[in-house]
């Protein structure tokens, strides 16, 4: 295990001049509330701007665009080591041409694909203009997060068949298609995954994601904070507390709310919780793939118990809506928390017995070690977070790198791997579990006396703000814009899973049909999060 | 006359009791992984309602397709019948020797990849060339052994092999040992067991077996998992009658058939447990891996031959 700290390497404090200096005119604005910078550019340098970014090593994490007729405001968030910075143009809606950003960092493709299915921009010089989302169910001309757009759409009568999508073709003796899904044999979410083999031997993999798309971009515009919040936690249902948590975040920042520090430690020890209940999950998954069911009972069962303790103590076995714009909606008794510490004591040596089993066991080794690689060089490339980017050594952690309270109250180890391959993903959590166990520990150990929600006034202006938090996905985004009256006009939340869908593109280099499915679980990227 | 009605009822308890030895294999393992377990008499609820579920056919299934089930379920019972199963003796086992059933096995597996293929699913297709990649290597070594084993006892015959075995003084042949592990290797494979497949997987690029008959429904389906229960039980006391061949009655008479009756029990109880164990404390092999496997057991079969030949002749 990698304990040097190596965060993205680049600086976006000093970005601005390295614009400067190969002659990109930027106007620097007074930066939203925990961001480092935001530099606004000119519509024309957008494609260069983020080639001086990947020049200088920042980590390209989102990409969203607002409609404000009779623009379109385009922003794109970058990390460096010293915070995020956001990048903004502005299109107009009436010939919204844009330079692509995706030649210099690739995980932009899809990002960007979106925008120009949701909001009709132009990427000029872009290589993959197919739609991504949208499938059949809209027409050509519509836009659906333009303003003009109705919430319930221009239904038609029979949706077209979503059947000519034109997937890359592979040519040569032998190969083959495999179309997989949307429909599966087991109870996971719809997405579609196709093939090209030789044999068994995978040759590409292409992933056809949006079948889960619920509009949650639309129906949010008009709803009070509270609604947002409860839409918020429905985003992507394993991650509820994560986008909640981004969501009142991004609320706090906008309304300049501070949070009383009890608040803040409960949504902490929330948001661990998740952590380990998914990690827990996601071992035994791995694990149950290769057809070692031992594990995956093992781990289930602890989950179960975990999540059973959830439902008990907060209420939900998920943990949804507890989160409220300024703080929590609930709060542990001194029995609560006595409860909680015994249950971290009750699970530390069962996770401490049984992650060295399986990382010993043979036959299990034989099967995720040294498989399925992510190289660091990819992962830095992809911008890969969460577990996926730390088994390839790509380590950012906001919960340490970016610290949000209360965690820069805390000293959060990041556990990192240099190899990439199946076994390092599933060892990361089990690191991850365990340093989460530690967390919670302390958090409960030293969690203040005070109120657990501060009132707030309403704006009286039009403002906006941007959540950041570490889910166990990783870095989870949400934009919010507010009316002076506290409705959203805007929200935008980035699921992880849109960069870590990619990295399993990537990672299937000598990878037989088969083993698809574990390098899959490994991955575990949110369908539901992801379409939006 | 005795014989004939003692091998129909033999016919009738293998049908009857394949379902429960898998059953008992599922529960054994159910109580290994500390779960509660569906009872071991569950396949036979899970038979019952597939027989009564109506049968849902693709639109491109040609004829072969619908017969499909039938001819690989008859071939099995076929198969069933002529292995000895707690009496030797009966009229059936002259009807085939060991090669024949390897025949009928092979058979049986043509028409499942057929039937795999037949209605063009990407899935099907995978599952058919999977598994005829493992058979085509699985059958040598099983062939191998068979030959070992008929060198010994100067027969191809299933039953006059285990007469012979009984009435032979205990000895411990090496080229049995050998060949004991080779075909047990070739079981877990033929059987679709883990480490080659895994019966429970839900996960359609991994299947094997049930990549096959991922299209099949209602009674379709349900002579498809019979079968391959039956299949199941056929190796476990193939594997019995050759290797622990000890209480098979070797007469009509009530005691000995009774005892007979118990030692099958028995066996397979045992080999349901180890069967178990085995499943429980592995994963599943890498897919490319199951050549070197079969290779292994390739390689037990010919030592088994070898040793055979320079050991044991005179």
């Amino acid at each position: 295990m990698i304990t040097q700290q190596q965060p993205t390497q680049g600086k976006v404090s000093s970005f601005a001049d390295q614009l400067t200096a190969v002659g990109i005119r930027i106007q620097e604005d007074k930066p939203l509330p925990g961001m480092t910078a935001q530099l606004k550019l000119r519509s024309k340098d957008w494609g260069f701007a983020a080639k001086v970014a990947a020049q200088n090593k920042l980590r390209w994490s989102a990409v969203w665009g607002d409609h404000r007729p009779p623009k379109i405001i385009i922003r794109a968030l970058l990390f460096g080591v010293d915070g995020h910075l956001l990048l903004q143009t502005e299109v107009t809606e009436g010939s919204p041409e844009l330079p692509s950003q995706a030649e210099f960092f690739i995980v932009a493709s899809r990002p960007e694909r979106y925008l120009q299915d949701m909001f009709g921009v132009r990427f000029q010089e872009k290589k993959d203009n197919r739609r991504w989302i949208r499938h059949q169910a809209w027409l050509e001309t519509d836009f659906p997060l333009r303003q003009t757009f109705p919430v319930a759409g221009n239904p038609v009568e029979n949706t077209k068949p979503d059947n000519n999508y034109p997937f890359p073709a592979v040519d040569g003796e032998g190969v083959y298609q495999i179309p997989v899904g949307p429909v599966h044999a087991g109870i996971i979410e719809p997405g579609h995954f196709r093939f090209q083999a030789m044999g068994e031997n995978i040759l590409r993999l292409e992933e056809r994601l949006g079948y889960v798309h619920k509009g949650i971009e639309k129906i949010a515009v008009g709803r009070d904070l509270d609604g947002l919040i409860r839409l918020a936690g429905r985003v992507s249902g394993d991650s509820t507390v994560t986008h909640s948590w981004a969501a009142c975040q991004a609320i706090e920042r906008a309304l300049e709310i501070n949070l009383p520090p009890r608040a803040l430690s409960l949504r902490a020890i929330l948001s661990e919780r998740e952590r380990i209940a998914n990690h827990l999950g996601d071992i035994g998954a791995i694990c149950n793939d290769v057809g070692f069911s031992f594990a995956q009972y093992q781990m289930s069962r602890l989950r179960e118990l975990w999540q059973r303790q959830n439902q008990l103590i907060f209420g939900h076995r998920l943990l949804m809506d507890l989160f409220v714009p300024g703080g929590v909606s609930v709060d542990l008794s001194k029995d609560d928390i006595l409860n909680l510490q015994l249950e971290i004591e009750q699970l530390r040596p069962e996770v401490e017995e049984l992650l060295p089993l399986l990382l010993e066991c043979p036959s299990l080794q034989d099967r995720l070690r040294d498989y399925a690689f992510l190289t660091t060089a990819d992962a830095q490339r992809l911008g890969a977070v969460g577990y996926v980017g730390r088994a390839s050594n790509l380590q950012d952690d906001l919960r340490r790198d970016a610290p949000y309270a209360p965690y820069d109250q805390l000293d959060v180890k990041v556990p990192a791997f240099s190899e990439g391959d199946l076994i390092k993903r599933m060892r990361v959590r089990g690191e991850e579990i365990l340093i989460s166990l530690d967390l919670l520990s302390k958090l409960l150990k030293q969690l203040p006396e005070g109120s657990l929600s501060v009132d707030y006034s309403l704006p009286g202006r039009e403002v906006e703000g941007v959540g950041l938090v570490e889910g166990w996905r990783g870095e989870t985004l949400a934009y919010l814009r507010l009316d002076d009256q506290g409705k959203v006009l805007r929200y935008f939340p980035r699921d992880p899973s849109w960069l870590t869908w990619q990295a399993l593109e990537m990672m299937l280099d000598g990878v037989i049909v088969p083993d698809f499915p574990v390098c899959n679980k490994s991955v575990n990227g949110s369908y539901s999060g992801h379409d939006l | 006359m005795n014989g004939w009605i003692l091998a129909i009822v033999q016919t009738s308890l293998l049908l009857l009791c394949a379902p429960l030895l898998t059953g008992w294999v599922k529960w054994i393992k159910c109580k290994l992984q500390s779960r509660q377990g569906a009872p071991p008499w569950q396949p036979y609820r899970d038979l019952f309602k597939l027989f009564k579920k109506e049968v849902v056919l693709a639109e491109s299934a040609s004829p072969i397709f619908r017969v499909a089930p039938y001819i690989v379920f008859g071939v099995t019972v076929l198969a069933g019948s002529v292995v000895p199963m707690f009496a030797i003796g009966l009229p059936t086992a002259a009807i085939a020797d060991v090669i024949v059933l390897v025949g009928f096995f092979a058979l049986g597996r043509f028409f499942l990849a057929l039937a795999g293929m037949d209605v063009g699913t990407a899935f099907g297709g995978m599952g058919s060339s999977r598994e005829m990649t493992i058979s085509s290597l699985a059958e040598p070594a099983m062939l191998m052994a068979v030959f070992t084993l008929a060198m010994t006892v100067h027969s191809t015959n299933l039953a006059s092999m285990t007469r012979y075995l009984l009435e032979q003084p205990l000895q411990l042949y090496p080229s049995f040992v050998f060949s004991a592990m080779g075909l047990l290797l070739v079981a877990v494979a033929e059987t679709g067991r883990i480490p080659i497949d895994n019966p429970a997987t839900h996960l359609e690029l991994t299947m094997v077996h049930e990549a096959m008959i991922l299209e099949y429904t209602g009674r379709h389906l349900a002579l498809m998992e019979w079968g391959a229960m039956l299949k199941l039980m056929i190796y476990g006391m193939l594997l019995g009658d050759i290797f622990f061949p000890w209480g098979i009655a070797d007469s009509f008479a009530p005691l000995p058939l009774l005892i007979g009756f118990l030692s099958l029990f028995l066996k397979l109880f045992l080999l349901g447990l180890s069967l178990a164990i085995m499943e429980t404390g592995l994963a599943k092999m890498r897919f490319f891996r199951v050549p070197q496997y079969l290779g292994l057991a390739f390689i037990l079969c010919l030592l088994g031959m070898l040793s055979h030949v320079i050991l044991e002749i005179n």
